[in-house]
């Protein structure tokens, strides 16, 4: 026998516990999750490049190639694209959820977790908490960089927390399209591409860098139906002071619809998942 | 055992259970019974069915025909209270390699409902009892292939549960972790555990299962202890090793004589390898050598190995094959 006696007795009293504790609480299997994905972070900080290199790089990159030519100054035009430069951040980085999940599928975890008597969507929800921490750090990011390039809101430090709030609400709502095309889709590669190709357009043809008032009329129908620029307009409105309640309530919508839609499609996927 | 059911004697029953991918009927009508606290073998080539089959005993697959009690509980009606008492370690790694070991096992913990404080006490009598301890606040994806596979295991035992699938648990492994890991089946089956494991190694089989299913196409094709199977394709033999060989030849005829059957002869390691039906015709076979002074230098007795059951079972014609899983599903319902 190779596992020599006492190893043996050790498994033995292992076994023999009887516990069988109840089912976790929706809340505690969901921070569960919460810890997994921050223990990744923990593992690969690299990870974080998406939200800390990436608000930076576009920041600088858009401020300083496109301020001059829209807005005459860099100055007047850092104070227009900053709100919607944040978006598109946020919005860019989550597709990683979809992509996590993905990876996860294809390996065993996935099937160990389905056996287990959890309340399901906690998988999902508890990364998704995390994610919101990631969002945040690269607001925060995007933001102090704006402030030493010259950033001013005008409706000071209150409109900037409601305006990172909307969009972090905004961003969870949309990870679930990732998290059901995560289930759906066979690699992360291909993941990856449709994401691109969604998110491309969606945040190019928008409020984000120009107003929307120079664009052609055909244009302009499809882009002030385009959720980004929505969200854009609210968070932009929060920052400068100019929101309205109409543009609250738009994205509120668009958030809520976004949930109602796309997590019982991943909930169902993720039960029946081959 | 854990629970009051004693009326209960099955962890598994299935009736007839199909699943279809696209037109292909991966699994085919399977019917099977595993009694408590027992170890039951799905032996079987790639691509037989056999993790679909688990699968859908698991609660991962939804069943497309027939049903299934596991552990007396409806998997399609009770499916939370079948996967309170099983657990699963599927083929692949089913642990996060990105964590550490001991944070693998108190994720798992934690998600089935242990205190924080629970899940780390209970992480580290595992880890302990799995010969983990040193590897504890590694990586997984750092660990060998033995250690992942016990971490595998560590991770499925969590809470003890009633009933453990094991997807090809010795696949890949090397022959000293493969023992270690037959070891861990067989405390857990001391202690209540009834266990299902697949497996493509006919001696994995033969080592541990107490009732074997032979799957091959989706379809049981056989099913019985590991010696009724070797039953099946009949006769065991007499293996005899020669000094000379001129005694070879001379021995060759004696045997084929009283046997009446064809003897394998390999001329190049003296060996002969004559059917025989039972240990008292090799004992007579044996003496009778002896008493014409031919020199043996070794010999032995065998049943058959599993590998042939499975190449008599297998190789034969798909009409043949089919009606001997009919007499196996019969067998089980009588």
């Amino acid at each position: 026998m190779i596992i020599k006696q006492d190893d043996n007795t050790d498994l033995q009293k292992a076994l023999t516990l009887s516990l069988r504790p109840s089912r976790p609480s929706a809340l505690s299997a969901s921070l569960t999750f919460g810890w997994r994905a921050l223990l990744k972070i923990k593992y690969v900080p690299e990870q974080l490049f998406d939200v800390t290199a990436f608000p930076v790089i576009f920041l600088l990159m858009f401020t300083y190639l496109f301020g001059g030519a829209i807005s005459g100054s860099t100055g007047e035009y850092l104070d227009f694209v900053l709100p919607g430069i944040l978006v598109m951040t946020v919005a860019m980085i989550t597709m990683y959820t979809g992509i996590d999940l993905n990876k996860d599928i294809q390996k065993g975890i996935f099937d160990r977790f389905r056996t287990l008597p959890f309340w399901r969507p906690a998988s999902l929800v508890g990364a998704l908490l995390v994610d919101a921490l990631r969002y945040l750090l690269a607001s925060t990011i995007m933001i102090g960089l704006g402030y030493l390039l010259g950033f001013r809101p005008e409706n000071g430090f209150g409109g900037l927390v409601f305006g990172v709030l909307l969009l972090l609400l905004f961003a969870f709502s949309l990870s679930w399209i990732w998290t059901f095309l995560g289930l759906i889709v066979r690699t992360e590669k291909a993941l990856m591409g449709i994401s691109m190709m969604v998110l491309f357009p969606l945040t190019f043809l928008s409020s984000v860098f120009v107003d929307t008032s120079t664009m052609p009329n055909w244009l302009q129908k499809f882009v002030d139906i385009n959720p980004i620029t929505l969200v854009v307009d609210a968070v932009r409105g929060f920052i400068h002071g100019t929101v309205t309640s109409g543009q609250l309530y738009t994205v509120l919508i668009v958030s809520a619809a976004l949930i109602i839609v796309f997590a019982p499609l991943t909930m169902y996927f993720y039960n029946n998942k081959k | 055992m854990s629970r009051p059911s004693s009326e209960q004697e099955y962890a598994i029953e299935a009736v007839n259970l199909v699943k279809k991918f696209g037109d292909q009927r991966v699994v085919d009508g399977i019917s099977l019974k595993v009694p408590r606290g027992t170890i039951y073998g799905f032996l079987g080539p790639n691509g037989a069915g056999k993790t679909t089959t688990i699968k859908m005993l698991a609660t991962l697959l939804r069943p497309d025909e027939g049903s299934a009690k596991v552990m007396g509980c409806d998997l399609e009606k009770e499916t939370n209270k079948v996967r309170q008492c099983i657990s699963l370690t599927g083929q692949f790694a089913s642990v996060d390699e990105e964590l550490s070991g001991r944070e693998n096992l108190i994720l798992i913990a934690r998600l089935v409902g242990f205190s924080r404080q629970g899940a780390k006490e209970r992480a580290i009598d595992l880890l302990k009892a799995f010969n983990l301890e040193d590897a504890a606040k590694r990586q997984v994806k750092k660990y060998s292939g033995g250690m992942r596979r016990r971490i595998d295991i560590a991770a499925s035992i969590v809470t003890s549960p009633d009933l453990l699938f094991l997807d090809e648990p010795t696949t890949g492994l090397d022959p000293r972790s493969r023992n270690q890991v037959w070891d861990i089946i067989r405390v857990l089956v001391r202690n209540g555990t009834t266990v299902f494991l697949t497996t493509q190694y006919l001696e994995e089989a033969d080592q541990l299962a107490d009732r074997i299913g032979v799957i091959d196409h989706g379809r049981l094709i056989a099913e019985g202890t590991s010696k009724e199977l070797k039953a099946l394709v009949g006769a065991g033999r007499l293996t005899v090793h020669l000094h000379t060989p001129d005694d070879l030849a001379k021995a060759k005829t004696i045997l084929e004589e009283l046997t009446g059957d064809a003897v394998e002869m390999d001329e190049r390691t003296l060996k002969l390898t004559a059917p025989i039906t039972d240990h008292g015709e090799a004992a007579s076979a044996l003496s009778r050598l002896v008493t014409e002074n031919l020199q043996i230098s070794d010999f032995s007795m065998g049943q058959p190995s599993l590998d042939e059951v499975f190449l008599t079972l297998t190789g034969k014609t798909t009409g043949q094959a089919e009606s001997e899983g009919e007499e196996a599903d019969d067998n089980q319902a009588g």
